[in-house]
């Protein structure tokens, strides 16, 4: 492995950019983290589902009656009993795919295999599923849609008859003068079709929850690792016709996301209706097979008919492509991927021509939902191989081509032709890192080597940009009666009784080290020791530090949630400080600092007041203080990003504050007889703007690249013509094993971004540039285009024949 | 049925169902809810424990099967407030990030270390390709053994 940083520019002694040990560690390498299946409560009983056999069937009768009668069976629900305690999910989508009704259940009708149909509870997780067994449902088969490119057609399937056909929703976007730019341009390149394949991050840790309601208060505590509990709650207390202070959302730790834990909102109804029906808690741990067949599937998405207008030189006008999404089943989070991809419309190039006709579409599938890259991934896999494609038609370096065609840092902040404002980075000089880093000036020997051992090599880029902060307005360009728009994160430090620094955030993190990351920006203002600060594990609803968007998602602690620590630091901050001048009679706070776990006079560093006297006046001995002090040690403060509602009309406007970006250089070396190919060598450089934590940067962007080295290689849902997953646990779903990771080197730039209080950018999610990378390392092997994403070995030697 | 095992040092007795699984067992019987389930098909390894001395996945054995066994689990390695040099290993180099494959690497990389101090980069990676990690793609995982071998 080899790591290249930036230079280290000191400026005195900062914690912001030293890579501190984490302070999760310790106890998750001691086996003493709290997950949510290690949650028990006396009497609980466990939840199972009865699934759909059937991607499609009426559902003709239900007989629970068998599974009831067994002894330690408590109690089932089913999808009738659903459709009369609550109201249909809220829809994201304007119509027709806002016309949808989804239940927590499936009622009169499954629409995927998996669908969960009843929910038995019982004694042991054995018995309830010994029990599901018993439940009899009749079902009536109807035909299966499985291709989104036939369903729009007269003779597809219809899923929703409320939405009167397949249609979930569709768009134009375009922006600029295409007319103009075809006309200027010296050669049109064709693209039938290209394919971006379903697959998801498949979290280590499944779904789960432990729901307790509290009869005398109406409330239940929701013990869960959903990973965006905002977004749960408004989906949730609508369809429960309760208020949403009646929904507690409590996590500690979480075993993965990537956004595959966003939508478990309909099981988490389910655990509370029958925590409701039974008095009792309900525990409910997701098994493996269930989530591949039934959750947050990541965006399956083709481009078709695209069309890109070029100069000979390589200069790239504009595009026009159609993009048509598979939502799958229900409309989980979608169609909020019909807008997300727009973040990134131009990729990382300056072209100003561009039409997209996006159409998303319901199919006998499992649900889509956001996944690591979501949306934008997909978008900017897209443009990686629209580049390499129009290199390999003009027969230009795909290195020239994009160096031609990058945004330049002289260009920064750049707007793109949607109005999104790029903030910062230097792409070219990137690009060069990496290629330094796989031996660029080598490569004609290395390739020569290859063919000497009947090896075929080939090396291909990524360029990724991985945007975050959403400005949730961009939800009205899907649906304007939204009421969404702008974002927002908490965060409360408070100085307690023995003067702890204790801090809890409104974040769900799943592993991205936020307990250490907001120690250091806390001890870096209260000028102490991060090991002085204690944050909260997890999230807890009751502790207030939460607002509508908070949640561990879409690339956005290091900007959301740690503007909100800086800002709740400061204010404490200022407030020891007010308190110290009183204490000290009168010192102006001016003449004031804090040092070494206390607040101190500067000119006369014996007259200080330790932290712990500080929490105590306050808290226990505050007899004789100003009435009009105004200090509390316990500050609360909600960033807000700078953010205007977008131009619906124009679908115009920025739609994420920040844009870190990636770039992933694979080599890779094919066999011409099987088509079995090795990694061989890989770079990933990485621009987050001013990293608080290196070592935890570069965790993410190794963890992103293994993902995307999967999903270009062996991972996918895949279906059979009736609807069958025929990938639905780890025994056919292959995810790289150690054994399967090649080489790696990683570099690093800083283009501090201007517009968040710390210079810094959300990131984790530009691993998708392996994807686009890999596949073009293939297609420089191969010399034939690659036109899908996922490029198994035998696919690679279809492609030779 | 009735099982007696000991885990790190602690005999426990309980009367199970023969169909109990031995995760399911150490966690929900016993408490002991540092090993996890990744998985329903024994790909994962996250449930992975010394057994008898020797490396096993626990949802691959029923809880009778380990009658009169000795067992280890990751709440057994550090001793006391002491972490071994393979946990300290781990965070220093960023070996975890949600850390729910942890226990079952830690258990692997301990087994490999007991019976092959000197590993050579490729025993690493065997012994660790029956555990599965979605979140840190294995090469900082590597470095910490590596870093622990002699």
């Amino acid at each position: 492995m080899t790591t290249i940083a930036p230079e280290k520019i000191e400026v005195g002694k900062s914690l912001l950019g030293e890579s501190v040990p984490r302070k999760e560690d310790r106890r998750l390498t001691q086996g003493q983290g709290v997950f949510v299946d290690d949650i028990k409560r006396h009497g609980m009983g466990y939840l199972h589902f009865v699934r759909s056999p059937y991607a499609h069937a009426h559902i003709a009768s239900i007989d629970v009656s068998k599974a009831e009668e067994i002894k330690g069976v408590y109690g089932t629900l089913t999808g009738e009993e659903v459709a009369a305690l609550t109201d249909p999910f809220f829809q994201i989508a304007s119509e027709p795919g806002g016309k949808i009704k989804d239940f927590s259940l499936a009622v009169g009708k499954v629409r995927f295999v998996g669908e969960p149909v009843v929910a038995v509870v019982a004694e042991t997780r054995e018995l309830a599923r010994d029990a599901s067994e018993l439940v009899e449902v009749e079902y009536e088969p109807l035909d299966a849609l499985v291709d989104a490119r036939v369903a729009l057609g007269s003779e597809a399937p219809v899923l929703h008859d409320d939405a009167g056909g397949n249609l979930m929703w569709e768009g134009v976007y375009e922006w600029g003068d295409l007319d103009q730019a075809f006309a200027d341009a010296d050669q049109v390149i064709k693209i039938d079709e290209l394919h971006f394949h379903r697959f998801n991050s498949t979290p280590l840790e499944c779904d789960g929850a432990l729901v307790e309601y509290n009869r005398g208060t109406g409330q239940w505590t929701i013990h869960t690792n959903n990973q965006f509990p905002g977004f749960a709650a408004i989906m949730m207390g609508p369809a429960m016709r309760c208020g949403l202070d009646k929904l507690r959302f409590v996590t500690q730790d979480i075993g993965g996301g990537f956004g595959n834990k966003i939508t478990s909102h309909p099981q988490l109804v389910t655990c509370c209706l029958l925590s409701r029906k039974l008095n009792r808690p309900i525990q409910w741990t997701e098994w493996r097979t269930d989530f591949h067949m039934s959750m947050s599937h990541g965006n399956e998405r083709w481009f078709r008919d695209t069309e890109v207008a070029v100069k000979d030189d390589g200069t790239l006008l504009g595009f026009r492509t159609k993009a048509l999404d598979d939502a799958g089943a229900w409309l989980r989070y979608e169609p909020l991927g019909g807008v997300i991809w727009a973040q990134v419309t131009p990729g990382m190039y300056r072209w100003r021509h561009i039409r997209v006709e996006f159409t998303q579409v319901a199919t006998n599938k499992a649900p889509v939902s956001p996944n690591r890259g979501y949306s934008r991934m997909q978008h900017l896999w897209f443009t990686e191989r629209v580049i390499d494609i129009v290199a390999r038609e003009l027969g230009l370096d795909p290195v020239e081509v994009r160096k031609r065609n990058y945004i330049r840092a002289e260009d920064m902040p750049y707007e793109t032709p949607n109005g999104c404002i790029y903030d910062s980075g230097d792409y070219a000089r990137m690009l060069d890192i990496a290629l330094d880093l796989i031996g660029w000036d080598s490569m004609g020997e290395k390739r020569r080597d290859a063919e000497s051992r009947g090896k075929r090599l080939g090396v291909g880029i990524g360029s990724t940009l991985d945007s975050g902060t959403n400005n949730f307005g961009q939800s009205r360009m899907i649906n304007p009666e939204l009421q969404f728009s702008g974002n927002n994160e908490v965060a409360t430090v408070k100085l307690d009784i023995f003067g702890e620094i204790v801090v809890t955030l409104g974040t769900t993190p799943q592993g991205q080290g936020h307990e250490t990351t907001a120690s250091q920006v806390v001890a870096e203002i209260l000028n102490c020791s991060v090991d002085d600060v204690h944050v909260r594990a997890g999230h807890d609803s009751y502790w207030n530090s939460h607002a509508g968007f908070s949640g561990t998602y879409a690339s956005q602690f290091a900007v959301t949630g740690l503007s909100a620590v800086k800002g709740a630091t400061e204010m404490l901050r200022e407030e020891i400080k007010k308190l110290a001048s009183v204490i000290f009679g009168g010192v102006p706070v001016e003449a004031l600092e804090l040092a070494e776990g206390g607040v101190r006079i500067k000119d006369n560093p014996e007259a200080f007041l330790p932290f712990m006297a500080c929490g105590a006046i306050i808290n226990a001995n505050n007899a004789g203080l100003p009435e009009d002090l105004g200090v509390t040690l316990n500050c609360r403060y909600v960033y807000r990003p700078p953010f205007q509602v977008p131009d619906i009309e124009r679908k115009f406007g920025n739609l994420t504050l920040t844009y870190a970006a990636q770039i992933h250089v694979a080599v890779v070396e094919v066999d011409p007889e099987t088509g079995y190919y090795d990694i061989v060598d890989y770079a990933a450089v990485d621009d987050c703007g001013k990293r608080i934590n290196p070592q935890i940067v570069e965790g993410q962007v190794m963890g992103a690249t293994a993902q995307a080295i999967g999903a270009v290689m062996h991972e996918t849902f895949e279906y059979d013509e009736d609807g069958n997953l025929l990938t639905p646990n780890f025994y056919d779903y292959h995810v790289p094993h150690a054994l399967d990771m090649p080489p790696l080197h990683t570099g690093a730039i800083e283009s501090p971004s201007p517009f968040t209080p710390l210079g810094t950018k959300g990131m984790g999610e530009g691993g998708g540039a392996g994807i686009h990378a890999v596949c073009a390392a293939i297609q420089d092997a191969t010399g034939k285009i690659v036109t899908d994403s996922h490029n198994p070995y035998h696919r690679v030697w279809e492609l030779m024949r | 049925m009735n099982v007696a095992v000991t885990v790190n040092g602690t005999l426990y007795e309980r009367d199970v169902e023969a169909r109990k699984l031995l995760i399911h067992f150490l966690r929900d019987d016993l408490d002991l809810t540092g090993s996890h389930i990744g998985c329903d098909t024994g790909n994962c390894g996250a449930c992975s424990v010394i057994l008898d001395g020797t490396l096993v996945k626990s949802c691959m054995v029923l809880a009778v099967q380990a009658n009169g066994s000795e067992i280890e689990t990751v709440e057994g390695l550090a001793d006391g407030e002491q972490l071994t040099a393979l946990q300290r290993a781990f965070t220093d180099h960023h070996a975890l990030q949600c850390g729910y494959c942890t226990p079952g690497m830690l258990m692997s990389a301990t087994s490999l270390l007991r019976s092959n101090p000197s590993p050579s980069d490729e025993d690493i990676r065997k012994a660790l390709q029956g555990n599965i990690c979605r979140c840190t793609g294995y090469w900082n995982i590597f470095e910490a053994v590596k870093s622990v071998a002699r």
